[in-house]
């Protein structure tokens, strides 16, 4: 198939319904609005139903009918709406419902602005709402992965019957790149075998309970567990470049991975020995890729856009608190490249002071 | 790596002009990204797209230090005129620059009077088009009749073609072409 040039946003939204998706309910805010409005025209072209609701919180929970009535299903957000979903995807988890969720992540706490950040991490890592749980993360890097991400998404959210979050950032979501989309494909909703739906005559009376009540005070923690371990087991995702020699191992996704690309690359050039490795999935983690990593690391770098270095808690735990662990935050603007250098040089020169 | 950033009033079509120069990159085989100004910026604000062109994989969609600015109004122009690599070539509609407005001198320039030629073809709205017309002459990236009928096929995939755009196209290339050729005769 031919590539086609296509804003981040709107290769989702178009590769989500490629995927089956047949509702989305959601609310306009900038960086995210392209979805909706690409989602509001192109929708009935796949006779499904694209609504603009009055809130996020009934965008979330529109999508929880959809979705248990086994529609692949799609609500997207960002920064102060996505908070707002939170509530409703504390209840998906609760319910073992399959849906996504997309996060196309701006910056800064309450109202933020509009410009693209990553401060939503410990959020969407953590589980944003009330309880015990925690959700798939993915986190697409380009328009490329943006699309294929959205289309393979529904597949891993029904496969365990849980929420999928997809977390893009502002950058990802306006740049365009060429894309290449995957095949329409169709989804049936009654295939699953626990939608919702009516009763035809001479059918089993179906019974809608609480999952707790329904196995039990005793079984129910081992099947979340059993759930939550196959996620760890089965999800990790993760590019790495160049980690072979590194000396220095920047970590980062999203558009700040771009930028770290730069520079491994320039670090390179003046000698320094850089690598990276590129969450894909940002819960879980990908741990795996950091046990991998031999005696010549130095140290590891985290390089996001939040000013608190959120994801270097998951760095320290992936590597057991073996090396030192530092972050370089920018608010509101990209990482730049040649600070990244600057950054990791001084990491190392630091680390062989105290050698 | 061709790097470029096209920025002007928001309404003078500079978010479109930067993606018709990446879909026709892209359609030649290039990667490409295009990044646009958004947000706070509005009609009468300035507004700017980033387009990357390159053989291979493109790590960040910003532009730093572009190879070339095309430049629709003055406000632009002292915004991004710094940042133009030395050796550079800056595109600038003169119709929206004041006379005796002084530039770089380490850089090098395509003038012509964009809005003007646009206005000459009752095709206000094609200055862009004149400006890629211009840029397409000196940068030599594309073919001209490769670019104009990308010029068309974008805004017809749109419902909105637009016979005008073709020669605001033109008489922005014939503009360049003369820059150009008197670029080559000054080097040779």
């Amino acid at each position: 198939m031919a590539k086609v040039l296509m804003k981040g946003n709107e290769a989702l939204a178009e590769s989500a319904m490629r995927a089956g998706c047949r509702f989305f309910s959601g609310y306009p805010i900038t960086p995210q609005s392209e979805i909706l409005e690409y989602m509001s025209w192109r929708m009935p072209e796949y006779n499904g139903e694209c609504i603009q609701t009055e809130s996020e919180v009934a965008g979330i929970n529109m999508l929880f009918g959809a979705a248990a009535a086994g529609a692949r299903a799609l609500t997207t957000s960002s920064g102060p709406g996505f908070s707002l979903k939170q509530e409703g995807i504390s209840y998906l988890a609760a319910d073992d419902i399959p849906a996504v969720i997309v996060d196309v992540m701006r910056i800064g706490s309450g109202l933020g602005d509009v410009f693209q950040g990553q401060g939503d991490y410990w959020q969407l890592t953590r589980g944003g709402g009330h309880g015990d749980y925690r959700t798939v993360v993915f986190a697409p890097a380009g328009v490329q992965e943006n699309a294929d991400i959205a289309y393979a998404a529904f597949d891993v959210a029904e496969k365990y019957r849980h929420p999928v979050i997809i977390a893009s950032d502002a950058a990802i979501g306006q740049m365009a790149e060429a894309v290449e989309l995957p095949e329409r494909k169709e989804h049936d909703i009654g295939t699953g075998g626990w939608e919702l739906k009516s009763r035809k005559n001479g059918e089993e009376q179906r019974h809608i309970v609480n999952v707790y009540y329904h196995m039990g005070a005793d079984r129910y923690p081992t099947f979340l567990l059993d759930k939550y371990r196959r996620m760890t087991a089965e999800q990790q995702r993760w590019e790495c470049l160049r980690t072979a020699d590194a000396e220095i191992i920047l970590v980062a996704y999203g558009i700040s991975s771009r930028v770290c690309k730069q520079a491994v690359k320039d670090g390179r050039a003046e000698g320094l020995k850089l690598g990276l490795i590129r969450p894909i999935t940002l819960w879980p983690f990908p741990s795996r890729a950091f046990e991998k990593s031999g005696p010549q690391v130095k140290g590891f770098l985290s390089v996001e856009m939040n000013i608190l270095g959120q994801m270097t808690d998951d760095i320290i735990l992936a590597t057991g608190g073996r090396y030192p662990v530092k972050y370089y935050g920018e608010f509101a603007n990209v990482p730049d490249a040649g600070v990244c250098v600057e950054r990791a040089e001084a990491f190392l020169r630091e680390i062989r002071g105290k050698i | 790596m061709t790097e470029l950033i096209i920025a002007g009033f928001g309404g003078q079509g500079v978010s479109v002009a930067g993606f018709i120069l990446a879909e026709a990159a892209m359609g030649l085989g290039w990667t490409v990204t295009w990044f646009p100004s958004y947000g706070a910026e509005m009609r009468g604000g300035t507004a700017n797209s980033h387009v990357k062109i390159a053989d291979g994989e493109i790590a960040s969609p910003y532009v730093t230090k572009p190879d070339y600015l095309i430049i629709l109004n003055e406000t632009s122009l002292d915004k991004f005129e710094k940042r133009l690599k030395p050796g550079g070539m800056l595109v600038i509609n003169t119709s929206l620059v004041r006379t005796g407005r002084g530039y770089r001198k380490d850089i090098k320039f395509a003038r012509l009077p964009a809005t003007e030629i646009a206005i000459g073809f009752n095709n206000a709205k094609g200055a862009n088009i004149a400006m890629l017309g211009a840029f397409c002459a000196v940068s030599r990236i594309f073919e001209p009749e490769y670019l104009r009928n990308a010029v068309d096929s974008h805004f017809a995939g749109k419902g909105k073609h637009n016979p005008k755009n073709a020669l605001c196209f033109n008489a922005g290339f014939e503009s360049g072409m003369v820059i150009y050729e008197h670029m080559q005769t000054a080097e040779a």
